[in-house]
């Protein structure tokens, strides 16, 4: 255990995805992932542009995940890796699923669990690099010293993120401009539909799966559209 | 220093005063009490009283509250459960209601424990040894250890048995017979189908290297060693009596006992407490019926339906108790973190990065 990170740490830059999925793979293939990848590829805007990015959990120091969760099943070690559910304790409620603010845990319906990113912990526990830092051949997802990277980019890391009211800290960093200290959140400039004449719904892809019920990105877990009792006919 | 929590106390008290109550009354007056057992007995009561304790401070947490109050309202209040989920026509709502569903899911997820299979099928046989060994020898010796079952020779003819539940009585067997056998071995057969469990699962800890990364000695091993040394000294009483002509039988006696009490009063603080949190996914599973069916929360981003109106309502509230604030205003308006989608948050941190550095 001692030889754990040895001053090693995660940065993530979205803007140099160039797409290629090698994370995807590489992820499914940890010891604590049991073959599942736990790494999320988005699609930024589907409809419009090509423009992916990777999003590895962001180990936050007060982790709303773990505060949400009904049975204590999601728990932080000592060096701030915040784990998926504990197996006897999670019941796959999805709390965490939708409380988490960068969209990270996801739940395995079939087992009835939530799994996420821990980091590769059976690898960085033992001095290793994660399996998607390791593969990335653009450094969109960078493991190592933090001297390192300051003098291979232009940009800085942060570790801290401003949603709104809620600051959220976190042990992996974010690239951002030099003269950011926080990442600033903004959600409001980016509802392209809202206060205009414009359907929101038109966006939707038909058969969309549930997030609550199903790996967002996975298309073998489509499920119906909608289930017709809202508002939204 | 912190005050210990009333209701916690309370329902501790509750349930230590309650098992009392029901060793005095079903031991007919601590008449068909075995003394030899006492030990046993004390460290059951304790261990109630910290079962109650520990369950209230655990379902008092808001996210855990939220689950057991709206549980009980959508299996006893059907009506409720209507308004809960907002403008829901009636006839959507998933029958049958409360017992059958609770039953369904009982026998699912407590008895055959089909969500461990599909985890895997050697982790689905070891927890079914274990908790299946465990709860055989606990509703065998509880009841022995209460005073509740008692057994005693007939007057005239040592060789025949007769068995008193609640003073009264309901079998009689010749200690020769098969149905003796069985009864008396019961105990050695439940440590066997534990045994089974616990080689299978010091495999699993010992050879999967996910498990050997994540593991904790007091988390995960620690319950193991308690159940192997119940198992190993409950065995080596047999042994004792019926190899060895008795040799160190009050030892092992004194033995099994510290380990079956230290069992216990483990239980609340560690891993197996899992076993009392598990009834929270009852209300979860009835939660999740009804909000399958009620109103949907669309993304206000996306417009993508992603999870029951009901559930974000819920989370709204639980994350404001926590202390949490996700709430975004601006001249455009207002927005709660939980009004959009998992999918467009992870978008969103690669739009708002973009955004910093002008990409």
């Amino acid at each position: 255990m001692n030889t754990a990170f040895q001053g090693n740490e995660f940065f993530l830059d979205p803007s140099r995805c160039i797409g290629c999925k090698a994370c995807v793979q590489a992820c499914a293939e940890c010891g604590t992932h049991r073959g599942q990848s736990m790494i999320h590829l988005e699609y930024v805007h589907r409809a419009t542009g090509v423009q992916t990015a990777p999003v590895v959990c962001m180990h936050c120091e007060d982790p709303t995940c773990a505060r949400v969760c009904p049975a204590d099943a999601i728990k932080q070690d000592d060096h701030g890796i915040v784990h998926s559910a504990a197996k006897p304790r999670c019941v796959a409620c999805s709390n965490c699923v939708i409380a988490c603010p960068f969209g990270v845990p996801k739940m395995k319906v079939e087992l009835d669990l939530m799994m996420k990113c821990d980091m590769c912990y059976d690898r960085t526990s033992v001095g290793k690099k994660p399996m998607c830092a390791t593969v990335c051949p653009s450094g969109a997802l960078y493991y190592g010293p933090r001297e390192t990277i300051g003098n291979l980019r232009r940009e800085t890391p942060v570790n801290e993120f401003q949603f709104g009211r809620q600051t959220v800290r976190t042990k992996v960093n974010i690239m951002t401009a030099p003269d950011v200290k926080a990442l600033p959140f903004e959600v409001l400039d980016f509802l392209p539909w809202e206060g205009k004449d414009f359907d929101p719904f038109e966006l939707s892809r038909p058969g969309a799966p549930d997030a609550a019920s199903a790996a967002v990105w996975d298309d073998a877990g489509l499920g119906p559209r909608c289930s017709g009792n809202c508002t939204c006919h | 220093m912190r005050l210990p929590n009333r209701s916690a106390a309370i329902a501790g008290m509750v349930l230590t005063l309650g098992s009392a109550a029901a060793i005095f009354l079903g031991s007919h007056g601590l008449r068909d009490f075995d003394p030899a057992l006492t030990g046993y007995a004390i460290g059951a009561l304790m261990a109630a009283f910290a079962v109650g304790y520990r369950f209230l401070i655990w379902a008092q947490r808001p996210p855990a509250r939220m689950y057991f109050k709206r549980g009980l309202e959508l299996v006893f209040r059907p009506a409720g459960a209507a308004a809960l989920a907002e403008k829901a026509p009636r006839q959507s709502m998933p029958l049958p209601h409360g017992a059958g569903t609770l039953g369904y899911a009982l026998a699912r997820n407590f008895v055959a424990q089909e969500f461990i299979r599909r985890r895997g099928g050697l982790r689905w046989i070891m927890h079914l040894c274990l908790s299946g060994g465990c709860t055989l020898a606990f509703a065998i010796t509880f009841p022995l250890v209460f005073g509740w079952i008692h057994f005693e020779s007939f007057a005239d003819n040592a060789e025949m048995y007769r068995v008193a539940a609640f003073g009264v009585n309901v079998d009689s067997f010749s200690v020769h017979s098969f149905k003796a056998f069985v009864m008396f071995n019961l105990l050695n057969i439940s440590a066997l189908l534990v045994l089974v469990g616990l080689v299978l699962a010091a495999f699993r800890r010992l050879t999967d290297p996910g498990e050997r990364a994540t593991q904790s000695f007091a988390e995960d091993i620690v319950p193991l060693l308690l159940i192997l040394a119940v198992t190993a000294t409950g065995l080596a009483l047999t042994v004792s009596y019926k190899f060895l002509a008795g040799r160190d039988h009050a030892i092992w006696a004194i033995v099994h006992m510290v380990s079956v009490v230290s069992l216990l009063l483990y239980i609340p603080f560690g891993k197996l407490f899992h076993m009392f949190q598990r009834t929270c996914s009852l209300c979860v599973s009835r939660y999740k019926r009804v909000g399958a069916t009620g109103l949907r929360a669309h993304c206000r981003r996306c417009g993508e339906d992603y999870t029951s109106a009901m559930h974000v309502a819920d989370l709204k509230t639980v994350l404001d108790e926590l202390g949490f604030d996700y709430r975004f205003s601006g001249p455009q308006g207002e927005v709660h973190y939980q009004d959009i989608c998992p999918a467009c948050r992870r978008g969103l941190l690669a739009l708002n990065q973009g955004r910093t550095i002008g990409r």
